[in-house]
């Protein structure tokens, strides 16, 4: 075995890889809760290429087969369900767990120097994901996926001068159709997760190369023993590993919960519309995308007055900035501490303000505009009142940041 | 090291050959991309479709498919007609000077070649929807004591009359589109081309 080994060494590098990104990477010794979601993300992306890779063996990329055949994959293959199910399951579930990833970034300033391009990469692949996401909602060809890629695709009309060639590059023909249905599932099974992939890939170098942030916000590289070794870190393998696992266990067990008793979640997970086949002259009576969408889709829908360019083109701008800002978080972001246990409490007020608008931002967008659903006033003004409070949380981060009461952070990681 | 290298010419060179790659990516990547665009068959497929009018009666609209959208062709009323001024203040772009949603012979108050037959794309133009058609009047509607009919986009409220002008304070920027067409005789009319040529 060991000569076995040394003969492998001698010709690839897989010792020193070994030991480099687990047996040797010092990660922080505090992680808690927070730290499982980013190799639960792996997990998702490897179970959604594996499902993703049985399905299409089943599927048909054809406008007048691809229904059909999901229902076929459905009824009679042979645990074909239990395969498309945990494909359709995982989609949201990547989303639940990129998002709590996310969120962890925010709580502990995982975002700040020196991780801004590893925060960056992670943002790109955020931007990948959804764009994988849409492409593979539109494949079962059911009449949500069919208006829902019509409505979307339509934003980029509203882009000046190049808008109606674009949408028409995208589409490969005038409406959605055929040609759109095939290249989506081009990019959808091929081209997205390829670049997803690399892109985890790259996210986990630059990971490894300027170390875990941890939820003191403190770096453990300055506090090294006489080996160079930092006194608060341990060896991701075993340690972090076998801690993973665990949160693996419990992850699968939601996980197949939902599986194997709520599929659909109730129209959450799978729309109720998309149960019927794609219908060109018939609209659903309200477009909604799937939940993870929907927050972007409010704002969207929220700006209902033209400034020089029409509303619509605002709204499309404003979705797309909703999203780009991300990019500019690690320099909106003025505090002297990363995490937020030493954070005064306008930093603390402003991230609750933020998650409260993101949620409801997401409920509206479910919902009717012209609806009442919350108190007092139609859905649109609720949505334009927490599009404000979303833009807000960003555009005054430099302001309130700096301002805020910070408390002095330890030399050690704490508990 | 430096000895006897020429910085310049070497940097000259390394400019010149990755500008002449640059440029040979660029040749390559073109097929690739222009194999994106509407291929053959659907231009084809968008070819401008005959309509027979004949049997559309007053009041009735009759739905047909031209590429892959709907379009509606109606024949307007007395009634209907005659409702249509009333409505300006109401409207967002009453004249349609708006140039790129109809051609140049529908830019009128009815948005026709001939009055009484409107020819619209039934696609809503905030986000693609396909309207439904309100052509009652009244309260009969559920659209309102005042509503003169027209048409409602169910996705996020727009309205639009019976020359599918859009309504003030609607998601709606604009008017329906009227599509390029012509008159063959009076009751053959030819969708997605007119007297200029095929759209």
């Amino acid at each position: 075995m060991e000569k076995l080994l040394a003969w492998i060494d001698d010709r690839f590098p897989l010792t020193k890889v070994w030991e480099e990104h687990l047996s040797k990477y010092y990660a922080p010794k505090n992680f808690n809760f927070w730290y499982y979601f980013g190799s639960l993300a792996m997990l998702v992306l490897v179970m959604q290429i594996v499902t993703g890779i049985f399905l299409t063996m089943h599927y048909k990329p054809d406008t007048t087969l691809a229904f059909a055949s999901v229902e076929f994959i459905m009824r009679d293959v042979s645990w074909g369900w239990l395969i498309r199910y945990m494909h359709s399951t995982g989609a949201s579930f990547f989303f639940i767990v990129v998002y709590l990833h996310m969120f962890r970034a925010m709580l502990y300033g995982s975002h700040r120097k020196p991780r801004e391009l590893l925060w960056i990469i992670g943002v790109i692949i955020f931007v990948a994901l959804m764009a994988e996401s849409f492409m593979g909602y539109l494949l079962p060809w059911g009449n949500m996926s069919y208006w829902g890629a019509q409505v979307i695709i339509s934003l980029f009309d509203a882009i000046p001068y190049v808008g109606p060639v674009l949408s028409e590059w995208i589409r490969g023909d005038f409406v959605v159709a055929d040609a759109t249905l095939n290249r989506f599932f081009a990019f959808h099974v091929i081209a997205i997760p390829l670049v997803l992939v690399i892109l985890v890939f790259v996210h986990i170098v630059a990971l490894h190369k300027v170390g875990s942030n941890n939820p003191d916000g403190i770096e453990i590289k300055k506090k090294k023993d006489a080996n160079g070794i930092p006194l608060d870190g341990i060896p991701f393998h075993p340690y972090y590993t076998v801690k993973d696992i665990v949160g693996v266990i419990v992850f699968l067990m939601v996980f197949s919960a939902v599986v194997f008793f709520a599929p659909e979640l109730g129209g959450w997970f799978l729309e109720h519309d998309n149960f019927v086949p794609a219908n060109i002259l018939q609209t659903p009576p309200e477009i909604v995308p799937l939940w993870y969408f929907t927050p972007y889709y409010s704002i969207l829908r929220a700006n209902t007055v033209g400034f020089i360019l029409d509303a619509k083109v605002w709204g499309v701008i404003f979705m797309a900035l909703s999203i780009m800002v991300f990019f500019f978080l690690p320099w909106l972001d003025r505090s002297p501490v990363k995490s937020i246990r030493y954070r005064g409490w306008i930093y603390k007020s402003a991230l609750a303000i933020f998650v409260v608008a993101f949620v409801i931002l997401g409920y509206l967008g479910t919902k009717s505009p012209d609806a009442v659903d919350l108190i007092l006033m139609k859905n649109v003004r609720w949505a334009q009142i927490f599009t404000i409070v979303y833009f807000a949380f960003f555009a005054l981060m430099p302001w309130y940041t700096k301002l805020d009461k910070t408390k002095p952070v330890p030399e050690r990681v704490t508990k | 090291m430096s000895e006897g290298v020429d910085r310049d010419k070497r940097r000259f060179l390394t400019l010149l050959t990755t500008g002449v790659g640059a440029i040979g990516v660029g040749f390559a990547a073109t097929p690739f991309v222009l194999s994106m665009t509407p291929s053959a068959r659907a231009r084809a497929a968008g070819a401008p479709v005959e309509v027979d009018i004949s049997k559309l009666e007053a009041g009735q609209m009759m739905t047909v498919e031209w590429r892959g959208k709907p379009v509606w062709i109606v024949r307007r009323t007395k009634d209907m007609l005659a409702s249509l001024p009333t409505l300006d203040g109401q409207l967002a772009d009453p004249e349609s000077k708006r140039t790129d949603q109809q051609p140049a012979y529908a830019q009128n108050p009815v948005r026709s070649i001939k009055p009484e037959l409107l020819v619209l794309v039934g696609i809503c133009t905030h986000l693609g929807c396909s309207p439904s058609q309100k052509f009652q009047v009244g309260p009969a509607s559920g659209m309102g004591d005042d509503w003169t009919g027209g048409f409602f986009c169910p996705c996020h409220g727009s309205k639009f009359d019976l020359a599918g002008r859009v309504f003030k304070g609607v998601p709606a920027p604009s008017n329906l589109v009227v599509p390029p067409y012509m008159f063959l005789s009076d009751t053959r009319i030819r969708l997605g081309e007119d007297k200029k040529g095929a759209a």
